[in-house]
């Protein structure tokens, strides 16, 4: 933690709203030039952190450093980030060029100067030439491209950026991901990012924190989160998850479905009882006899790039992502290699979703 | 669309009845003489009233400037309030609109007069009386008094209104109390202003029951034009002259603010 690269440090923030907790006891730092991505279902906490940081909310309990100083008392205005508004909060009034120049204008820089700025801001997003349009006559795509002007005008620190392409359509989406991207390394500005696409989250970002109930799950790369799922809640958050009630035998063998599987996992102890993750991709499938257990194939459904079925396994359901057709009503034989088999303490926090196919009934 | 065309009939019908007809009949009878003929005389005889005219406008101009230097305050206080005590506040500022516009200005002559209320009261603490009633100022307040509302009412609603996410994001970019309030309420809530200007310097400027009651002898071009309709000074060829002059005036008077406020946003701060 005596990291100097670390711009922005969170400790033990405590927020609620009207009595009810918001956040309890976030433990966040951001290092400078980092891509770091909030990610967590709505409600979880992660726009009220973002918040927190551009000084629109003030903590119960806990501090804020910004640079190593203490900015829980220094007012939003002050503070050397910039927002990005989850539908822009573009000024109706203004035209393009005086929303990205609004900035400038209250530092009072000289008019020359804020020319060339707002010239330079809107070339970045690819809106030359829109200085004298209409805000109010811009399509969402142009708006938010002035939105990303408007803030970086300022030549932020950090970029707070809050569900920026909620409101996008899925290309437009995806365009401007790597564009955000783009931008963020060629500035080389730190950007935090709030969103609940988890698809989102694992393409933008160096460092990923997942959370849930106002409390951080998990922290790390987007590999990391997606491979290596610190507990159930994660693992069913970030892509789709076979959540399975097993007991852990002994180090390196867990029970489940009936039967003993080797896995890679140890240090949990013995006869004691664990979630087990496995990932739809990772389960194999053949011919009855091959498998680990059986199961009959319940439903199949074409996904483009693979087949999502759903195999019973007699006490419970298996999804599987696969290339290979299998029939509905067929017996397949299913298996999991030992390394993609992970095993979590039991965790106190509630599913993502209610829908987990592999949750014994 | 044709069943729309119909539906919107009546109120054709009612526009033209209480609207068109009556300002043709202003039209008419402003350049004709009692016999019928043309003439343009009606109009140098109301050339004579023009300081009658220049006072109202400038009454009228006194009162709108007082109730928005108290409206806007008042609105942007009712519009932060949280919901419930904004409709008590509403309901306090409506609530003197329930009662008859001569009955409020009769009980401001009982407060007003020299023997009224404020003067015993005045008095009783041994101070000296002070003369209140039939004074310019006695007419601006109770212009004030009573179209105050009207100035209130449509800056609260565009108050109300306002995305509070534009003021966040001032604040984001650097903007202090004063700039959040300069820059982005302000210029947003100009529409309000607008209309609550119109709403209270229209009426203001033509009152005739305010002077009449609270300024005596003081004649405003709405005591004028009313008493070319009544009584001995009976002249309606007169007073559709008068009329046409203050209707044309007030036109220009919000045509420049109209102008002016889309020129200049700020201009209307100072």
């Amino acid at each position: 933690m005596s990291d100097n690269n670390i711009i922005i440090n969170l400790k033990n923030i405590f927020v609620s709203f009207d009595d009810e907790p918001v956040l309890k006891g976030i433990d966040l730092y951001i290092r400078d030039k980092e891509f770091v991505t909030l990610l967590g279902p709505s409600g979880c906490g992660k726009t009220t952190t973002l918040r927190i940081i551009a000084g629109f909310v003030e903590p119960d309990n806990g501090d804020v450093f910004f640079e190593g100083k203490r900015i829980n008392d220094v007012p939003a205005y002050k503070r050397q980030v910039n927002t990005i508004f989850q539908r822009y909060a573009l000024f109706p009034h203004l035209n393009v060029y005086e929303n990205v120049a609004f900035g400038l204008r209250i530092k009072k820089w000289p008019e020359k100067d804020i020319k060339a700025k707002v010239k330079e801001m809107l070339a970045l997003v690819n809106l030359s030439g829109f200085e004298r349009k209409n805000i109010n006559l811009l399509s969402g795509g142009q708006q938010q491209r002035v939105a990303i002007a408007r803030a970086l005008a300022n030549q932020p620190k950090v970029l707070l950026l809050d569900e920026p392409l909620a409101a996008l359509d899925l290309k437009l989406r995806k365009e401007m991901q790597t564009e955000l991207k783009k931008i963020q390394q060629e500035l080389g500005i730190t950007f935090i990012y709030v969103t609940h696409d988890q698809e989102e989250a694992l393409t933008m970002s160096d460092t990923v924190v997942v959370m849930n109930n106002g409390e951080i799950q998990q922290i790390g790369t987007p590999e990391d989160i997606y491979n290596e799922p610190k507990n159930a809640f994660v693992a069913d958050f970030i892509g789709e998850s076979n959540i399975i009630d097993g007991i852990m035998v002994k180090d390196e063998l867990v029970h489940f479905n009936g039967i003993d599987f080797p896995c890679v996992d140890k240090g949990f102890g013995e006869n004691i009882p664990v979630d087990v993750v496995i990932r739809p991709e990772d389960v194999i499938v053949s011919s009855p006899e091959k498998g680990q257990v059986k199961g009959t194939v319940e439903s199949i459904t074409f996904k483009g790039v693979h087949y999502e079925i759903l195999v019973d396994i007699g006490d419970c359901k298996w999804l599987i992502h696969t290339t290979k057709f299998a029939e509905v009503g067929k017996q397949v034989g299913l298996s999991v290699d030992p390394f993609d088999i992970h095993i979590m303490n039991k965790s106190s926090v509630p599913l993502y979703s209610d829908d987990a196919p592999a949750s014994e009934e | 669309m044709t069943s729309k065309k119909v539906m919107a009939l009546p109120y054709v019908f009612w526009m033209i009845l209480f609207t068109i007809v009556p300002l043709g009949m202003v039209l008419y009878f402003a350049f004709t003489t009692e016999g019928g003929g043309f003439t343009l005389a009606n109009f140098a005889e109301a050339a004579k009233y023009m300081p009658s005219l220049m006072q109202s406008i400038w009454l009228g101009m006194l009162a709108t400037i007082i109730c928005l230097l108290i409206g806007y305050p008042v609105a942007y206080i009712i519009a932060k309030a949280s919901s419930r005590s904004q409709r008590t506040m509403i309901l306090l500022i409506m609530m003197p609109m329930w009662m008859n516009f001569l009955l409020r200005t009769y009980a401001w002559m009982t407060l007003l007069e020299d023997t009224g209320i404020i003067n015993d009261f005045l008095a009783s603490i041994g101070l000296p009386r002070m003369h209140l009633i039939n004074t310019e100022g006695a007419i601006v307040l109770g212009m004030v008094y009573n179209f105050l509302p009207f100035m209130i009412m449509p800056i609260y609603s565009v108050l109300t209104k306002m995305d509070k996410r534009l003021i966040e994001a001032a604040q984001d970019l650097g903007s202090n109390g004063v700039n959040v309030f300069r820059k982005i309420i302000m210029p947003l809530s100009l529409p309000g202003i607008i209309s609550g200007i119109t709403m209270v310097f229209v009426p203001a400027v033509s009152t005739f029951v305010v002077s009449k009651m609270l300024g005596g002898g003081e004649m405003l071009i709405g005591d004028i034009i009313e008493s070319q309709f009544f009584g001995a000074t009976y002249n309606p060829y007169l007073g559709a002259a008068l009329s046409l002059i203050l209707m044309v005036l007030v036109l220009i008077c919000m045509t420049v603010m109209n102008q002016f406020s889309d020129d200049d946003e700020e201009a209307l701060l100072i």
